[in-house]
């Protein structure tokens, strides 16, 4: 059998040959100028930067100068994080993350914290939602910034970021959201939502690896992290990336038509693997919410096995997924956001993540439920612990 | 933890372990680790003399509850440990392990020592069931096995 089926689109996304098909004539001389440079060779390479940026005031309902490109979602989160504390920090040096967000936003505020910034945890009840009533107690007359994951990256629970806007409207307090994961999947309006800032990634829905955007609303006080020649408004300094800027705001439109048939095809498909694994599987439970869940997100611990083991196994099977065991990982420590949402350590150790997308069929999906119980026996059968 | 960053011998005893189950009238039952850290192997022991009187692992079997690497070194435990004298059992360390398996990423270490551990552990339970005496080396390695292998790791 020489099956190779790729369940961990949450990790990262092939490539849409659409969105190649629009970056390859970008890679050749006409477009060679820099943006920043007055002659014909630069402005055509910033009208399409322009272009693009349109696109995506467009999808997100913002201002175009509103947009600027990064090199990838980490450098967004680290941004706004760093960037908005040393530009706020008269106000105050309180910031509020949850305690599900991404390893980026996570070392960002440790590294913060050095800084002699405080930082607060909002916790999460067992579906991984934010719970709003401990976000609204931890504003402070001196909190800055609150930055909340809208559709987490393991569990995949999407928060009510309307109801989150609200709060933080109401308190005066600038509000981002890490959108990586919900960005292309769920429609996002940053003025509906209050939104002051937003990270979104080109590689997470089918565009090219080394582009990301952060939505900034004017008037926010933030500092950048690259100083130089002062392209994207002085808040991105480099050589900016026309190619790739072009390719991810394709990518975006693409998702953006695709929309309302690739969710409910997506979202088909995901509860009937949830489904499927939970009634022939003893021993195993859904993690994240069941229905304010990403539509490609499938996370589920399997009781008195080990994560690790099982990935490789069914990479063998030509499965690609993903753990949150404590053995995957180089610390050693169990997932932080299953162990947010009350899992014992244990728990954690036995889940897989199986993350589907544009190129996912039912075939595959009816595949891995053939191989799965199999897979999840062996392991059973090896246990010092039986069910 | 990609599959390139193991050993071929790591991926052939994880995909075929040598060994494994229980043994019902097991001489000695040797367990490290615990639930907490995740990571938990059982040895089994059967326990005969050979021609000279002394006593030998007649028959060894695993379960283990962990990574590729804690179940590979299992495996390979048993077979290391199958037909020595105790004596000669006692002094297999997790060196050996690693070097049975043509090494282990760096991360993967402590999954050694708790296979090996469980060896001392299987057999120091011997001693101490057929009331023989303990030499202190192995009463401080006892001791020390008592704490999780995946917290000294970390540590
Ligand atoms: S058993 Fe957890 S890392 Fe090996």
């Amino acid at each position: 059998m020489n099956k190779q089926i790729y369940f961990d689109y949450a990790a990262s996304t092939p490539l849409d040959p659409r969105v190649l098909k629009t970056m390859l004539p970008l890679f050749e001389f006409d477009f060679c100028g820099n943006t920043m440079s007055l002659h014909s060779f630069g402005q055509k390479a910033s009208e399409i930067v322009e272009e693009s940026r349109n696109t995506f005031a467009k999808i997100l309902n913002s201002k175009p100068q509103e947009i600027i490109f990064t090199g990838s979602a980490t450098e967004s989160n680290n941004t706004v994080l760093k960037g908005i504390a040393f530009a706020n920090q008269k106000k105050g040096k309180h910031i509020i993350i949850s305690s599900i967000e991404h390893d980026c936003i996570v070392e960002s505020s440790n590294w913060l914290k050095k800084m002699g910034f405080e930082i607060t945890k909002v916790p999460v009840d067992k579906f991984g939602l934010i719970d709003l009533e401990a976000l609204k107690l931890s504003i402070r007359p001196d909190t800055i910034l609150v930055s909340i994951i809208h559709g987490n990256n393991e569990i995949g629970t999407i928060q009510d970021l309307e109801a989150i806007g609200k709060i933080c409207k109401e308190n005066k307090v600038y509000f981002h959201t890490d959108a990586s994961q919900s960005f292309g999947k769920t429609p996002i309006d940053v003025q509906k939502m209050n939104l002051d800032l937003l990270t979104a990634s080109s590689h997470k829905i089918y565009g090219p690896k080394g582009v990301a955007l952060l939505y900034i609303k004017s008037g926010t006080k933030i500092e950048p992290l690259l100083h130089g020649g002062g392209h994207e408004y002085g808040l991105r300094s480099s050589t900016v990336n026309v190619p790739l800027i072009a390719g991810f705001a394709k990518a975006a439109e693409l998702c953006i038509e695709e929309m309302p048939q690739e969710t409910e095809r997506l979202t088909k498909l995901r509860d009937k693997l949830i489904n499927s694994i939970l009634t022939s599987i003893e021993g195993s439970y859904l993690n994240g919410h069941p229905t304010q869940r990403l539509s490609n997100n499938i996370n589920i611990s399997f009781s008195k096995v080990e994560g690790e083991s099982l990935m490789l196994q069914l990479d063998f099977a030509g499965i690609a997924c993903s753990t949150g065991s404590a053995c995957s990982s180089n610390s050693l420590e169990p997932s932080h956001v299953l162990l947010a949402t009350g899992l014992k350590a244990h728990q954690a150790h036995g889940s897989l993540r199986f993350s589907i997308g544009r190129w996912t069929t039912e075939e595959e999906i009816d595949y891995l439920l053939e191989v799965i119980p199999q897979v999840i026996n062996k392991f059973r059968i090896l246990s010092p612990f039986k069910l | 933890m990609t599959n390139l960053s193991y050993s071929p011998k790591v991926l052939e005893h994880f995909r075929n372990p040598h060994n494994f189950g229980s043994i019902s009238n097991a001489d000695a039952v040797g367990e490290v680790g615990n639930l907490t850290c995740g990571d938990v192997m059982k040895l089994y022991l059967k326990i005969s003399k050979n021609s000279e009187g002394k006593e030998f692992i007649e028959d060894v079997k695993f379960e283990t509850l962990g990574c590729a690497a804690a179940i590979a070194t299992s495996s390979v435990v048993t077979d290391l440990a199958k037909n020595k004298t105790l004596e000669d059992a006692l002094k297999i360390g997790n060196q050996d392990v690693i070097k049975a398996l043509d090494n282990l990423p760096v991360v993967k270490i402590h999954c050694s020592l708790l296979a090996a551990d469980a060896l001392t552990e299987a057999i120091y339970s011997y001693y101490q069931k057929t009331a023989q005496s303990i030499p202190d080396y192995l009463e401080k390695k006892h001791q020390q096995n008592l704490v999780c292998h995946r917290e000294k790791a970390i540590k």
